[in-house]
């Protein structure tokens, strides 16, 4: 589905990423380890188009999209929760909602009916601004405006990141729906355990580099992952 | 102390006499602050720049006017419906020659920088540049010396307020000034087009996720702002000081002062300042000679921003709805 051929990005002096490869199948969840500043990140901003590749190919779907303008990325069908959820913040969640159908004809309204059936708590605030709301309910809110553009591929920036363990758990299960409804996920996660007890494959990612890649099932035992990623949390 | 007193107890019962016929007047001008305003305020909630060439937007929308008028009006007096319909011309003209020249200043002046991620700075002398470009080209061109606009109606008073007349001058402000602020607020709140001005001015990255043409919104915004400023421009044009190359300067710093004074990058806010501002001024006269307007205008810019820095409805192109 997406294939990511010897990617390169450079910030002006800096390379963040020095030649990255890898691909993500259909009703895959695939998730990126790696410590802080690996370039996780960087890597799901230049599959939005928000970096674009200096050298390198990304294809998608059999289309190359290497120089794809970033606007242009939900009509394909490449859904983006950016890190720090990013929610409009003088926006209602409804407008949020909405904006996540930017490049939608037709009535949505269905949709975000379906939004609020995932999303209980969203629907009660739905006339709320973005900005007063919680870390886990803005969380929420960023991934169903993500979902309001009808992604095949969604890539996920942290999603559990500053918030309660309870919230987390409720996040990750919705993640897994989200595989189970058809939607292939590309996710980032600095909680390792349990992306890849979600995920089917993972890629480790170190200085820009992806430095190995395998099943989640291996990833989770093995012992370089373990030692750095793992640490002591994990129960085998 | 006993001659002071007597000056502002004087000066009182002039604002007395003439309080509604200032305050008529005050809005009149306030309306046309506002409508430039909106200029300032939205591309700086994009961009988060000033764009200190839109005083030749407006110009540009009083010369277009200008000859449009005269092309039509001529030495005739028009009357009736052929009044409205060049009005609703000279607006039209005005206005499509601001956004024109607001769209030229974003292609040339501002867009090659931003593409190399210019400092602000850059912006700000680019912006210079163009305007000092501009009205030297007008100033060369159509001469240094104000036009009077045809009128393409017989000015009079059309009904008074407590005795204080209302021109119809006052009236065609109001009513092209009120039609434009109040389509431009209902398009930012409630269509796809405004939703998307809104979002890039909140976070235009994620705005660029979502779908929104960041590049094609800032056009917009510039477009939208010269059309208003255009049509003030005609507006303004058709008072007595006329059209002429120098015409943009000091009613646009004003409206900048409005706009910072509502809260730039806030549309109500800068519509409240024009008002604002415009009422100030006019009373102001009352008690100082006509010369200081600007001192007042600008003394009031330095009091609000000491006690609120962002401005009386602060910072939020975003919540414009």
């Amino acid at each position: 589905m997406l294939e990511v051929h010897d990617a390169v990005v450079r910030y002006g002096a800096i390379t963040a990423l020095h030649g990255i490869s890898f691909e993500v199948n259909q009703g895959e969840i695939v998730t990126l380890l790696g410590a802080n500043g690996a370039g996780k990140t960087t890597t799901l901003r230049m599959l939005s188009g928000l970096h674009a590749p200096q050298s390198g190919q990304i294809m998608f779907e059999g289309q190359d999209v290497t120089t794809t303008k970033a606007h242009m990325f939900t009509s394909l069908g490449i859904g983006h929760v950016p890190e720090g959820r990013r929610i409009f913040p003088q926006m209602t969640v409804e407008e949020n909602l909405e904006m996540g159908a930017f490049r939608r004809r037709g009535s949505y309204t269905e949709d975000i009916e379906r939004m609020y059936e995932t999303f209980p708590i969203l629907k009660e605030r739905r006339k709320q601004i973005g900005g007063n709301l919680s870390g886990g309910e803005q969380q929420m809110l960023a991934i169903g405006r993500a979902l309001m553009g009808q992604p095949r591929l969604l890539l996920l920036d942290e999603p559990s990141m500053g918030l309660a363990p309870m919230i987390v758990d409720t996040i990750f299960r919705i993640i897994g729906e989200i595989r189970d409804s058809g939607t292939t996920v590309l996710l980032v996660e600095q909680n390792a355990a349990q992306a890849l007890r979600l995920a089917d494959r993972g890629y480790v990612m170190e200085n820009g580099r992806i430095v190995f890649g395998d099943s989640a099932s291996n990833l989770l035992t093995d012992a370089r992952v373990r030692a750095v990623y793992l640490g002591e949390n994990v129960e085998s | 102390m006993a001659n002071l007193l007597h000056y502002f107890a004087s000066h009182l019962a002039t604002l007395r006499l003439e309080f509604w016929s200032l305050l008529v007047g005050g809005f009149a001008t306030g309306v046309m602050y506002a409508m430039v305003a909106i200029g300032y305020t939205m591309v700086y909630g994009v961009l988060r720049l000033i764009n200190f060439a839109h005083s030749e937007v407006f110009m540009s929308g009083g010369f277009a006017s200008y000859f449009m008028m005269r092309a039509l009006i001529g030495t005739s007096t028009p009357s009736g419906t052929w009044s409205v319909v060049l009005v609703i011309i000279g607006v039209l003209t005005g206005g499509v020659a601001g956004a024109a020249i607001a769209m030229l200043l974003e292609r040339i002046a501002y867009r090659p920088l931003r593409r190399r991620n210019a400092p602000k700075l850059a912006y700000l002398i680019s912006a210079i540049g163009a305007s000092y470009f501009l009205y030297n080209l007008a100033g060369k061109e159509f001469g240094r010396i104000n036009e009077s606009m045809p009128s393409p109606y017989i000015n009079h008073t059309v009904f008074t307020i407590f005795g204080a007349p209302v021109q119809l001058y006052y009236i065609v402000i109001f009513v092209v000034g009120v039609i434009m602020l109040i389509t431009l607020d209902r398009l930012v709140a409630t269509t796809k087009l405004g939703r998307s001005v809104r979002a890039a001015a909140q976070d235009a990255e994620t705005a660029s996720l979502m779908g929104v043409n960041i590049d094609r919104t800032i056009v917009l915004t510039f477009v939208i702002g010269g059309a208003l400023a255009g049509a003030a421009g005609f507006l303004w044009g058709l008072g007595f000081t006329g059209v002429g190359f120098y015409m943009g300067f000091t009613p646009a710093l004003k409206a900048f002062t409005a706009a910072v004074l509502g809260g730039i990058g806030n549309l109500r806010g800068a519509a409240i300042g024009g008002l604002l501002l415009g009422v100030v001024e006019s009373f102001s006269v009352a008690f100082v000679p006509a010369s200081y307007i600007d001192v007042i205008a600008f003394g009031i810019l330095v009091l609000v921003l000491l006690f609120r820095p962002t401005g009386i409805l602060g910072e939020r192109l975003g919540r414009s709805a």
